[in-house]
């Protein structure tokens, strides 16, 4: 499998060293540590909002390190949980004595790895607080997880949370605010290939050229349905009827829409599939107060796309329309 | 460094050796039930962890217990990263007097009560605490209610452990890994559970050397393990007695 890397042991170092040269007035990596703060960090009058996870996901993680949404995020290798140590060197860094918010996705090794991490930095006087995102609607119980896992609905989080981190919210408002979309976001997704990570060199589950996995999570996993392969607007049915049966929203209700794609998924099959989300919240009677169609936490090369959408209200709109300075989402 | 401090040091160091020679028997039990790294990451994790504890400048038994915990958080990854090494981190703060029957107890307490929170696991759900629960249980009684000296107390610990370990094989696994084989999983040793076990030994083995007395043998007229915290146990007269039967 062709792949523009080096050593695969090498990639997330090498990554993390490229991404800071490429941002280097936004983004500083701390010494010895896969972690990357803002370069400004630790800013004061300010909640810190922390974050982290498997490396694989980009622009997630660290792409939503910026002026509006997150402080710091840490870095796993490939699909694995960065360690406990590194995640209480991320809250550390990013702590000006306002406290700090963990937004974790639910995936077990990042759950329990942030909990130490928390509890240790709690020891050293920090005063930390976190969210679980848990927004994927294919699943109760997963290859890594107990209860539903966290997937894109996580961007949402950083977003709305960051906000109000900013507006200069307490740590329980900022709290609060993410809980918030927790409890009005899902998501689903699907898997045209499966990826190819750096270490294995060969995709991770076995598809055919007329199969797709219906139900996936963001590290290969297969999904919880595979299906002769679809037209896009059949796709998108299947995906967003999930997800809206999950949310079970009223009529008239205004929603928050993402198309995220995998990672090799070209613009226009995710606009493609846009198009029909949107028909299909019409039919419903939802009201699509924001679309954002885009890379924005991918699974490698995996060929794919997963739907989220999120119910809002006044004050979500105004979070998620409020300035942000990230690498890899800008709203002015 | 502290008499306590050098023990730790030893006892670390005899962990050390002992997983690196359990390494492929704890990677083949992690390969039938989750994702075989169990065997790998703790040879790794506690090899590094011998290396900060030798290189400790004239540490107590605390400092040791810390550093030791931090190193396998940093090394060893996955779940098990917090379960052994974080809880380790937590429970070291016991030690700041130094060993003691009492402050052995308190450590070891805050040691399953750090692992059971991180993982919500309890007793039968097919992990290590199916191994730690008994063994620290086991500890508490014969320290606290049948004046054992220390060294017995921890040979029953362990025998206590052992039996925790062969019970893992017939149950069902409800968390970790190995809980999404569901009945799959019965039948399959707990690989935590077992790197547990060999943990226990190793301490047992330096604590009866640090005495100067053989590891005691224990057996099957081991008392019953006390299957609940003989704190609570003592609250309620009919569980106590019907532990006795």
């Amino acid at each position: 499998m062709k792949k523009l890397i080096n050593d695969p042991d090498d990639v997330v170092d090498e990554m993390l060293d490229g991404m800071t040269a490429a941002h280097p007035d936004r983004l500083r990596r701390l010494p010895d540590t896969q972690v990357l703060v803002r370069d400004d960090a630790p800013v004061d009058d300010k909640v810190a909002l922390v974050t982290g996870g498997g490396s694989g996901h980009e622009p997630t993680h660290a792409g939503y390190i910026g002026d509006g949404m997150l402080d710091g995020a840490a870095a796993g290798d490939v699909f694995s949980s960065p360690t406990a140590d590194e995640f209480e060197a991320l809250i550390g860094a990013c702590d000006a004595g306002d406290g700090v918010l963990a937004i974790i996705k639910n995936y077990e090794g990042d759950v329990m790895n942030f909990e130490t991490a928390i509890e240790l930095a709690e020891m050293e006087g920090v005063e930390v607080e976190s969210v679980v995102v848990n927004d994927d609607v294919a699943v109760e119980d997963s290859l890594y997880t107990s209860g539903r896992r966290g997937v894109c609905g996580t961007i949402l989080v950083h977003k709305a949370a960051g906000a109000k981190a900013a507006q200069g919210a307490d740590l329980s408002e900022v709290k609060r605010v993410a809980e918030k979309v927790v409890d009005n976001v899902g998501t689903m997704g699907t898997a045209l290939t499966s990826c190819v990570t750096p270490e294995k060199g060969e995709p991770t589950f076995d598809l055919g050229d007329d199969e797709i996995e219906l139900g996936i999570g963001i590290h290969g996993e297969p999904g919880t349905e595979r299906t002769e392969a679809m037209p896009a607007d059949e796709v998108t049915e299947h995906l967003t009827e999930a997800v809206l049966d999950d949310l079970d929203l009223d009529e008239g209700q205004e929603v928050l829409t993402v198309v995220n794609g995998m990672g090799a998924t070209p613009q226009m099959e995710l606009f493609v599939v846009n198009r029909r989300l949107q028909e299909l919240l019409g039919e419903r009677g939802l009201e699509t107060y924001d679309a954002w169609v885009g890379d924005y936490m991918t699974s490698l090369d995996m060929a794919g796309a997963s739907i989220t959408v999120c119910a809002v209200d006044d004050e979500l709109k105004e979070l998620f329309d409020a300035p942000a300075d990230t690498p890899a989402l800008t709203k002015k | 460094m502290t008499d306590d401090g050098a023990a730790v040091v030893a006892a670390v160091e005899a962990v050390a050796e002992r997983i690196e020679a359990e390494r492929d028997h704890l990677t083949q039990l992690d390969s039938a039930i989750g994702d075989a790294d169990h065997g790998g990451n703790m040879a790794r994790g506690w090899a590094e962890a011998a290396d900060a504890a030798r290189d400790l400048d004239d540490p107590d038994a605390e400092a040791v217990a810390k550093t030791v915990g931090k190193t396998l958080m940093a090394e060893v990854g996955g779940a098990s990263g917090p379960l052994f090494g974080g809880s380790l981190v937590f429970a070291a703060g016991e030690l700041d007097e130094g060993i003691t029957p009492e402050t052995a107890v308190a450590f070891a307490e805050t040691y399953l009560e750090k692992v059971e929170d991180r993982g919500d696991a309890r007793v039968g759900d097919q992990t290590m605490v199916d191994a730690l629960t008994p063994a620290v249980h086991t500890f508490k009684k014969s320290i606290e209610v049948d004046d054992l000296p220390p060294v017995e107390a921890l040979a029953k610990a362990v025998d206590a452990a052992e039996r925790g370990v062969a019970f893992t094989v017939p149950i069902r696994a409800r968390k970790g890994r190995a809980s999404y084989l569901g009945w799959r999983s019965v039948g399959h040793q707990d690989p935590g559970a077992t790197s547990t076990l060999f943990i226990l030994e190793e301490v047992l083995d330096v604590a009866a050397n640090r005495v100067g007395v053989d590891v005691p043998e224990t057996d099957a007229s081991s008392p019953t393990i006390p299957d609940e915290d003989p704190d609570e146990a003592a609250d309620d007269g009919s569980a106590a007695a019907s532990e006795d039967d």
